[in-house]
């Protein structure tokens, strides 16, 4: 068992993976000599060498292009882009291309591929350095989308992204980089669609991704002083999606909260809100409630994203009145 | 400011007229055999391209097809001078393509009928022929996109060392989108053994490639910006093809890097579907379709002692393919509805959730 950054434990779980396997190899802008913009890759050119971790030019369509055709011709790449917003200027790569291939070439083509990503606010970047994009990759069939919000996650769901023969997209949340947890020594291998229950509870279930989670479960001991026993799922895995669990614990619970950094429409809530309406209907003592970003590009100042993003005190208190009407 | 239609009426711009210095190649040094092989491939193409057109009238070819009808000379050049485990993307305008690494036709037919014994059983359609197993890295519908996904092949050939060449193909309007440029740089960076073939046949879908691009070739007078070594050649003779795709793959494999090909050639039809082409001057169309690569391939294979005969004999084979693969495709069964739905993943399924 180790202390390590959220940070340490993205290159920790690459590093785990290109030692047990060389056709592993990192590739993205100043992720080489500089150890990437967020220092997620710190060590990897050190022990893999330059034919291994590459920097690359500021060209996101080439860097997921190249990607694919290694992905696709016997390698196992892992590229970054250094921030999710910036998929908007190589989504075809991703969309059209990536996640549609193996489909159109009734499976001949195989792209075990990761793409990892900083995603999310919290940073006083403003609106074009912060946002949360994991739905844009959940509305398109044929990704593989996660979100860790631990390091010890950050390494196991690493590891199975990398091992996965399906393009996943691994999305690091930069709120989360400085944060600390344990994580226990030797290899990690996570599943990827299995979502974790952070806390359990009674009384409500709330459902969290990234830099909500910790958010969520501070509303959870928030809730506890308040005679309300929340439980916190993890959702971790948009795609798959591990709806036993989230099911499973609504039936126990009765109630349902989505707790949601991304822009309110379409939010990755708003599935598993109808998958609940649907599935789960008979279990439900009150209605499902997402709490999410208003539908607003996020504000750089402060104090303007702290009031817009979901916080511990806005999910408890939307809890609690949920709870008590 | 200067408008492309300010100056002439639509359809009437300067007409680019084709090169008429096809006798110079008689005498290169090409195995006879390995010209009559990229004779047949010509045939086969031609025919092919031919039949799909007559199928998609009778609207057995659904949705759309782009024909390389006139362009054959650059898909049989190239091919000849691939190695089997070369690599080639396309784009959507790929049957040619597909047939010059060896793909038989009747999967390829099959696939632009959209029947289960199609070369992807019917789920990818005319646009996006692959067959991995023949190097035939696929067929991509989104201008430039398949210039990186190249570059991609190239490193993880260089990666692993097996002296594999990545060859991709793209038109002229090509090289006016963002990826085109990425791709040039990064693999003169890299110096990726891949090379880039233009095929210029002076339009995109509906509009003159000189009329909206500052340069007159549009891609080798960009790729020495990147410090890429470019040639233009005549992309209608088949044998300048073969030469210039030997002389870069070879570059390529010896691990001297990226370059690029521009090939001038014209489609004989329109840019798809039943398109006829109007917007073409009337004379720059007869011009080209008097320069068409396949008669003028069999004139310098009978200059140089080939019998007509055996000539015959090739046409004859090809057309009895063609007809068996038309009845073939035709033949196979539609897809199974199953089939929707497998291969979204690895695991063969289609499931997002528990
Ligand atoms: C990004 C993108 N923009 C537009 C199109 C629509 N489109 C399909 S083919 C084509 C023309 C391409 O011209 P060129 O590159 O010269 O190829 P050609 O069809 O002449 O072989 C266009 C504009 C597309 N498929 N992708
Ligand atoms: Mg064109």
């Amino acid at each position: 068992m180790a202390q390590l950054t959220y940070r340490d434990a993205v290159a920790r779980g690459i590093a785990q993976e290109m030692r047990r396997d060389e056709r592993v190899v990192l590739i993205g802008e100043d992720v080489a000599g500089a150890g990437g913009v967020f220092k997620t890759t710190v060590g990897l050119l050190a022990e893999f060498g330059p034919k291994r971790v590459i920097d690359t030019p500021i060209s996101e369509q080439a860097i997921l292009g190249a990607a694919m055709g290694a992905a696709m011709t016997g390698l196992r790449p892992v590229a970054e882009i250094m921030f999710s917003d910036f998929f908007a200027v190589c989504w075809d790569i991703v969309v059209n291309e990536i996640a549609k291939t193996r489909y159109m070439t009734d499976g001949q083509v195989v792209l075990p591929l990761v793409i990892k990503t900083g995603n999310g606010g919290g940073l006083r970047f403003g609106a074009q350095h912060s946002q949360s994009i994991e739905n844009w990759a959940m509305a398109v069939p044929g990704l593989k989308v996660v979100t860790p919000s631990t390091p010890e996650d950050v390494v196991g769901l690493m590891a199975a992204a990398v091992r996965s023969d399906d393009p996943v997209m691994f999305f690091e949340h930069k709120g989360l980089y400085s944060s600390k947890g344990e994580v226990p020594d030797g290899d990690i291998v996570d599943s990827l669609g299995t979502a974790k229950i952070r806390r359990p509870g009674t009384d409500a279930t709330i459902l969290a991704l990234g830099m909500m989670v910790p958010r969520a479960l501070a509303a959870a001991d928030q809730l506890a002083g308040r005679g309300i026993s929340a439980e916190v799922i993890d959702v971790r895995s948009l795609v798959p999606l591990d709806t036993a669990t989230i099911l499973s614990s609504l039936s126990r619970t009765g109630r349902l909260f989505t707790v949601e950094e991304n822009p309110r429409l379409l939010g990755w809530g708003a599935e598993i809100a109808s998958i609940a309406a649907e599935e789960g209907f008979w279990d439900l003592d009150g209605p499902i409630q997402r709490i999410t970003t208003p539908h607003i590009p996020l504000p750089s100042a402060d104090s303007l994203e702290d009031l817009v993003m979901p916080s511990a005190d806005s999910v408890a208190t939307t809890v609690e009145k949920a709870l008590q009407s | 400011m200067k408008l492309p239609l300010s100056d002439h009426e639509y359809g009437e711009h300067g007409a680019v007229l084709p090169p008429q210095n096809h006798a110079t190649h008689d005498g290169a040094d090409i195995d006879l055999a390995v010209r009559t092989g990229i004779y047949r491939k010509l045939q086969e193409m031609r025919q092919f391209e031919s039949r799909a057109y007559d199928l998609f009238m009778r609207q057995l070819v659904k949705g759309t097809s782009h024909l390389s009808l006139g362009m054959e000379a650059i898909a049989a050049g190239f091919g000849a001078a691939m190695r089997s485990d070369d690599y080639t993307f396309a784009t959507y305008r790929g049957h040619a393509h597909t047939l010059a690494r060896g793909v038989p036709m009747t999967p390829v037919m099959a696939e632009l009928l959209g029947r289960s014994n199609g070369l992807m059983s019917g789920k990818g359609g005319s646009m996006h022929l692959t067959s991995v197993e023949h190097g035939m890295m696929g067929s991509y519908a989104i201008i430039g996109a398949h210039l990186t996904i190249a570059n991609g092949a190239a490193w993880s050939a260089q990666y692993r060392g097996t002296g594999q060449v990545a060859v991709c193909f793209f038109g002229d309007g090509t090289t006016n989108i963002g990826a085109f440029h990425e791709a040039l740089n990064y693999a003169a960076v890299y110096r990726l053994p891949v090379v880039f073939v233009c095929e210029n046949n002076l339009y995109m879908e509906y509009t003159a490639i000189a009329d909206i691009t500052a340069v007159q070739h549009p891609a080798a007078d960009r790729a020495s910006a990147y410090g890429l070594g470019s040639q233009v050649i005549d992309g209608n003779d088949a044998d300048a093809v073969y030469l210039a795709a030997s002389a870069a793959i070879e570059r390529a494999r010896a691990g001297e890097g990226p370059s690029l090909v521009e090939a001038l050639t014209y489609r004989h039809g329109g840019h798809s579907r039943a398109d006829p082409g109007k917007y073409r001057p009337e004379h720059e169309v007869a011009a080209w379709k008097a320069y068409d690569p396949i008669p003028l391939y069999r004139a310098r294979l009978v200059r140089l002692g080939v019998e007509e005969a055996e000539l015959d004999l090739i046409d004859k084979e090809v057309a009895g393919a063609v007809d068996l693969a038309t009845e073939e495709a035709i033949a196979g069964d539609l897809p199974s509805p199953e089939s929707a739905f497998t291969d979204v993943w690895a695991d063969g399924g289609s499931s997002w959730r528990n």
